[in-house]
């Protein structure tokens, strides 16, 4: 079948099973969105900026564990969209950006609207493609979506001149198909290596789990909750890889790290065998490296062999998919004696249970002035912790992460690594598209929230209600903390003396507003907002100044933590 | 400590900058790097020499195995191996001079390749040290300008980095 570039992009994306498509036309892409025009199997949504298309994707991946499909225009539109790549690439998010480029002929002459798409992009995906020749597109699109999914996952950026879209080549369904010689990521353990896991299981008295964004990737929760039942274990989680393990389950004592409970951070400190799974030792997590878990042996389960032992060093790596490697480690335990031979945890729990009841998450309520943790509570409380919860960056994401505990994955989207502003809103529009039926809440801050807040155009347009809770304070709250900590409260440009009306401005996009002062109508304010049809701001003026606990101050042991 | 590392890539274009990107980005240095297409072209092997700890340079080679245009990846310090290096001089060297100069070439059995009036362009090969005494003792005869491959490398015995 002959058909042109712009044809064949669009047979491969059905090929491919994509039927969401987030992006903004220019002059590169024109053939390509007449073809989508013409495709009535496609639904493409124009987002108001190329950085809420791709923000919006991710969202979509994260929520769906689908590759995200993005398109834009050459030039300004590319470059728009990096944020939103390396955002992708930071938290291994499966992800296809297909981009314009000028001609052919003109690439390298400053043509109008030409940025060289693929230098400016190659260190923020997982690879990139500039397809010079039309008979190459259908293989490099396979290509892209196959690279974009497996083994650790991110975003894969091809770029199209636009004479490529209109020459025509020979297209066949290949159902996907690729042969990739030089790509062939690890699926299953190293035998001899998941042996040697259980010698350390068996001899370990104090073993703790500490999980990451690799679980949530791998669809591994199920997994995961065998392998920790076996154990008997407690198990901390990362942020990115939470809701992969309930967080009601008895075992799980919250997240580590940076912010993360006393008795995550102090178990980590303490134990003396660390299982970490799909995590990678970020320096949010282990705070001062050479005091980090410094009386444990190290198991690291991790499809990456380069997130081994790249920040600590590993005593036994096992480099495979989580879910085959766990099912693996979980049969050999299932079928050995590992129930009489593990060592006895009672004193290592009871030691976990003594740094639980410093109940290192209570906060002081006040009457008169709204804690900002307690808007969280109240949203974990109305919407019965069954909403999909999305956010913004800064103080409010760490509280929505201690406050909203998550008990399934994929409910749970927040930036973790590249730490982006303006992610959420985009984002909980990908998932809610994604999820017509779901509820989503996103939980921003009000310097977030400017960040991408032309994005509200394209929720009415699409007809995509969500939840919006601004937690706000007037300042750019994350900043402010470091500098009231750090650097004698001097507030340095992180002072939001003027934010806008939220209330008008919903109702200038025709959504519902609603503000809070008093945390005696925070309650009613969020039932309000539950119950209204359509897109609902609901502005929390929160205590300004209020602080999140605990926190390890950067370069400190994780037990040196900050508490309130 | 300095690690040679051989890089079996697809030759297709941007190859070459995604590894030297990857260098700069990761802040790993590069002392040298040669790279040619091998076989039928489809391939091109690079040559890198790099400084680092064990444990840098593990990160290095699996950073380059994770590219995904790279076949093949090994670190030649693990294995016995020859290396080579290719210079070469040009002398500006008049009567008295020439004599010496085409002595010392013969003493690292190097070749004149280009010779006029006044000049010579003498090729050198063999190791960097090897490379290092030859060139020192030139310098101080008229050294006008020098170039160099940086090493190429390969493992000793049967076993090659193109077909295992
Ligand atoms: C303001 C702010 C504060 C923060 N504070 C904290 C904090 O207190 N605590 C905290 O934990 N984080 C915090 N973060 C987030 C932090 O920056 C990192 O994003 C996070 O810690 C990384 O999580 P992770 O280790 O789970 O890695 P991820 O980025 O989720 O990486 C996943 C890992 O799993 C591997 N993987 C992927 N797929 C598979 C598979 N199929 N099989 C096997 N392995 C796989 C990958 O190779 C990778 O190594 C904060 C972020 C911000 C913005
Ligand atoms: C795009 C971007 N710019 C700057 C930062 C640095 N930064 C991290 S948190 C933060 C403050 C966020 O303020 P706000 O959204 O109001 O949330 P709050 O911390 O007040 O809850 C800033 C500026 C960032 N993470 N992202």
């Amino acid at each position: 079948m002959k058909l042109t570039g712009a044809e064949i992009i669009v047979k491969c994306l059905q090929e491919l099973n994509a039927k969401t498509v987030f992006g903004y036309p220019g002059g590169s892409v024109l053939n390509i969105y007449d073809e989508i025009y013409k495709c009535d199997t496609l639904t493409h949504v124009l987002t108001r900026h190329e950085q809420g298309a791709v923000h919006a994707a991710d969202g979509y991946a994260r929520a769906t564990g689908e590759v995200g499909v993005v398109l834009v225009t050459s030039g300004p539109g590319a470059t728009n969209a990096v944020t939103g790549l390396a955002t992708a690439h930071m938290d291994s998010i499966p992800m296809v950006c297909l981009s314009g480029q000028v001609p052919s002929a003109l690439i390298g002459n400053d043509a109008f609207q030409e940025a060289d798409t693929v230098g400016i992009t190659r260190s923020c995906t997982k690879h990139n493609y500039l397809v010079k020749d039309v008979t190459q597109l259908a293989r490099v699109i396979r290509e892209a979506f196959y690279i974009a999914r497996t083994g650790r996952p991110g975003p894969v950026l091809v770029d199209i001149p636009k004479d490529v879209t209109s020459n025509v080549a020979d297209y066949e369904d290949m159902g996907g198909k690729v042969d990739i010689p030089s790509y062939k990521p690890k699926v299953r353990g190293h035998r001899r290596q998941i042996a040697r896991a259980y010698d350390y299981l068996v001899r370990a008295e104090r073993p703790m789990i500490y999980t990451g964004g690799g679980v949530i990737l791998a669809n591994a929760s199920k997994e995961l909750a065998t392998f920790a039942h076996i154990i008997g274990a407690p198990l901390t989680s990362t942020l990115m890889g939470l809701g992969g393990f309930p967080a009601s389950d008895t075992q799980f004592v919250g997240m580590l790290g940076m912010h993360g409970t006393y008795e995550a951070n102090m178990g980590v400190s303490r134990c003396d065998l660390l299982i970490a799974i799909g995590a990678r030792f970020d320096d949010r997590v282990t705070g001062k490296i050479d005091e980090f878990a410094p009386d444990a042996k190290i198991i690291h389960i991790d499809v990456d062999p380069t997130s081994i032992s790249k920040n600590v060093t590993v005593d036994l790596p096992v480099v495979g998919d989580i879910k085959h490697v766990l099912k693996e480690l979980n049969h050999q335990l299932e079928n050995s004696e590992f129930d009489k031979q593990k060592q006895d945890y009672t004193a290592w729990w009871s030691e976990i249970d003594a740094w639980r009841k410093r109940d290192c998450l209570a906060f002081p309520q006040s009457d008169d002035v709204i804690q900002p943790q307690y808007v969280i509570q109240q949203l974990h409380e109305l919407t019965k912790g069954e909403s999909i919860l999305v956010t913004d960056v800064g103080q409010h994401q760490m509280w929505a992460a201690q406050y909203y505990p998550q008990e399934a994955p994929r409910r749970w989207l927040t930036s973790g690594g590249l730490g982006t502003m303006g992610y959420g809103l985009p984002a909980a529009m990908g998932a809610k598209m994604a999820f017509p039926d779901e509820p989503v809440v996103l939980v921003s801050g009000e310097g977030s929230f400017q960040m991408n807040i032309q994005e509200m155009a394209t929720l009415m347009q699409y007809n995509l209600p969500i939840k919006i809770a601004i937690i706000n304070n007037n300042f750019l709250g994350m900043v402010r903390q470091w500098q009231e900590f750090f650097y004698e409260s001097r507030y340095a440009e992180s002072d939001m003396t003027f934010t806008p009306d939220f209330i008008k401005l919903a109702q200038a996009y025709s959504a519902t507003g609603f503000r809070a002062s008093k945390p005696s109508e925070v309650g009613p304010t969020i039932k309000k907002a539950l119950e209204t049809e359509g897109t609902v701001i609901m502005d929390f003026r929160v205590n300004r100044e209020a602080n999140v606990y605990p926190m390890v101050p950067a370069g400190a042991a994780l037990n040196q933590m900050i508490l309130l | 400590m300095k690690h040679i590392i051989s890089v079996l890539v697809e030759n297709e274009s941007g190859v070459l900058s995604r590894v030297a990107g990857l260098f700069s980005a990761r802040g790993f240095n590069i002392e040298s790097l040669t790279v040619a297409p091998v076989d039928d072209g489809k391939q091109s092997r690079i040559t890198l020499v790099t400084i680092g700890n064990d444990q840098i340079v593990e990160q290095i080679t699996k950073q380059l195995n994770k590219l995904i245009p790279v076949i093949r990846v090994a670190n030649l310090n693990e294995r016995a191996h020859v290396e080579r290096e290719l210079m070469l001089v040009k002398v500006a060297a008049e009567q008295e001079n020439r004599a010496e100069v085409l002595r010392i070439a013969d003493i690292f059995r190097s070749r004149v390749i280009d010779a006029t009036t006044s000049s010579f362009i003498i090729e050198v090969t063999g190791n960097s040290r090897k490379l290092d005494a030859c060139y020192n003792l030139l310098q101080p005869l008229g050294v006008v300008e020098m170039v160099r491959t940086g090493k190429v490398a390969m493992s000793r015995g049967e076993k090659g980095l193109e077909k295992r």
